[in-house]
């Protein structure tokens, strides 16, 4: 009898969890946020979508509509010497990295939408070129996706590196779903790998594969928009944008296919089904994906001590929620969820200084630096 | 002869007043519904109801009605700080996506005339060239 109405119980409790809850655990907790604080290290920038440190006190900033900031003092600096940036729905200027010598070569990397080669539209392209003060000289195309498109959607895209002389960038499926991310003949819903010098990689995955694209890294991705190393393991960690309630973190490995449009835990905006399945062998599952879609930004892990406790977690920008959130991870799992200065502004990149501080980039201020009270 | 080549430049002179006749409104807003999805729908939704607090209505929007010029000057070079619409503050970013004036007439139009709205004028590509930053 006992047993009977515990087993009841416990189907109770399930079916109340489980049906209730819409939100795809853990659930997000909003501790006091008394606590946190912000310094302004630059502002007046409407989407600060990219950055990186020269050092600590002075910061790379793009601005999506074109303009590259050197940052120092609490002042702004345009850099001179740009490729030509096609401004165009969710594409601009993108990211920007320095090279790893950096201080020896004055390399710097940047990802942009550009209108080149004649047909009508843009793709993601990444660039590199000489930083001397102000001014970008030496520059070179590395890699640009095909074909153009007008498309608005989906250019990506950041760039890492894995300090074993390669660079990482993505390029998302450029409003074109099911004709790009399953297609290793087409560009965008990819993440590329390259050698420094724009080269391709002996050991691409890839490029043994007829017809097939040789810089590409993995496939089936909507629109990477964070990527980071984790500084623990080594692996590069992206997050990207699915459909509704299909937004992922995704653990990328060389060769391997991430599923969109054929799996996905999200739908349509508008409401109706892209697929009915969510797995399929061949297809990685998602490390963790977000349900309601936060519409995360950068990304990036905590690996100092100067926020007490948070040592190896993980914060990644909500450009639709204005929050910052904490992922605690344990044994490969999302063990918590929490938001950090809630309602701050759309985040739209998060990025741990030299310092071990983080910064983030808030559209319409600018870039904050985290601070605890 | 006369009376031929009279008909002949009276036929000229009407095709040409068809072919340049502008783009009626109901194709600039099968248009504009394209660059609506393309460009719009993912902040302010295929219901154009936007997001309460974070991305404004468009649908029954006051301030779209009584504000078309300053819309249009909004898509042409973006726009930022705080508006009220129907009585709710926003105060976001919208950067300029990059549309040319065909298409950003196209798009006023679509978002004038769904969802209930209802603009009695027709927005054209002049009427786009001529609002300045």
């Amino acid at each position: 009898m006992k047993i009977k109405f515990l087993e009841s119980l416990m189907i109770v409790v399930f079916c109340l969890t489980s049906c209730i809850s819409q939100e795809n655990p853990p659930e997000i907790k909003t501790p006091d946020q008394s606590k946190f604080s912000t310094e302004t290290v630059i502002d007046g920038i409407d989407i600060p979508w990219g950055m990186d440190f020269i050092s600590e006190s002075e910061i790379l900033v793009t601005e999506k509509k074109g303009t590259l900031y050197r940052v120092y003092n609490g002042e702004k600096v345009e850099v001179k010497g740009l490729p030509e940036i096609y401004n165009r729905g969710q594409g601009g200027l993108l990211d920007v990295a320095l090279h790893p010598d950096y201080e020896n070569n004055k390399i710097i990397y940047l990802t942009a939408g550009v209108h080149i080669e004649g047909d009508a539209g843009g793709n993601t392209a990444l660039y590199c070129g000489e930083l001397n003060g102000n001014r970008l000289s030496n520059l070179k195309l590395l890699y640009k996706g095909k074909s153009n498109t007008k498309k608005g959607q989906h250019w990506g895209s950041r760039i890492v590196f894995d300090y074993k002389g390669h660079i990482f960038f993505g390029i998302g499926d450029r409003g074109n779903r099911d004709v790009n991310p399953q297609d290793l003949n087409r560009d965008g819903g990819k993440i590329y790998r390259l050698n420094l010098d724009g080269s391709i990689p002996v050991d691409n995955p890839f490029v043994d594969q007829e017809g097939a694209l040789k810089a590409v890294y993995s496939y089936g991705h909507r629109n990477p928009q964070g990527m980071t190393i984790n500084p623990e393991t080594g692996e590069i960690w992206e997050n990207e944008h699915g459909p509704k309630g299909g937004d992922e973190i995704n653990i990328i490995q060389k060769g391997k296919n991430y599923g969109w449009p054929v799996i996905t835990y999200g739908i349509n905006y508008s409401g109706t089904s892209i697929t009915d399945k969510t797995s399929m062998p061949g297809m990685e599952q998602p490390f963790y994906y977000w349900v309601p879609s936060i519409a995360p930004s950068g990304m990036a892990f905590s690996s100092s001590n100067v926020y007490n406790q948070w040592k190896g977690d993980l914060f990644v920008g909500s450009l639709k929620f204005k929050y910052l959130e904490h992922l605690v991870i344990k044994k490969g799992k999302v063990v918590k969820r929490e938001k950090i200065l809630n309602d701050i502004g759309r985040v739209r990149n998060v990025k741990e200084g030299p310092d071990g501080y983080l910064y983030l980039g808030v559209e319409g201020k600018g870039i904050l630096k985290l601070v605890m009270k | 002869m006369k009376t031929i080549i009279g008909i002949l430049g009276l036929f000229i002179f009407f095709k040409g007043i068809l072919l340049y006749q502008k783009k009626p409104l109901e194709q600039s807003i099968t248009d504009g519904k394209e660059v609506y999805q393309d460009f719009c729908i993912q902040c302010h939704l295929d219901t154009g109801m936007g997001v309460s607090g974070v991305f404004p209505p468009l649908a029954k929007s006051d301030y779209l009605a009584n504000n078309v010029d300053l819309s249009i000057r909004a898509l042409k070079y973006g726009m930022s700080g705080p508006i009220i619409v129907n009585g709710e503050e926003y105060n976001g970013v919208m950067q300029e996506q990059g549309l040319d004036d065909v298409e950003i007439a196209d798009v006023m139009n679509y978002i004038l005339n769904n969802w209930g709205n209802e603009f009695k004028k027709m927005i054209t590509e002049e009427k786009v060239a001529s609002i300045n930053k």
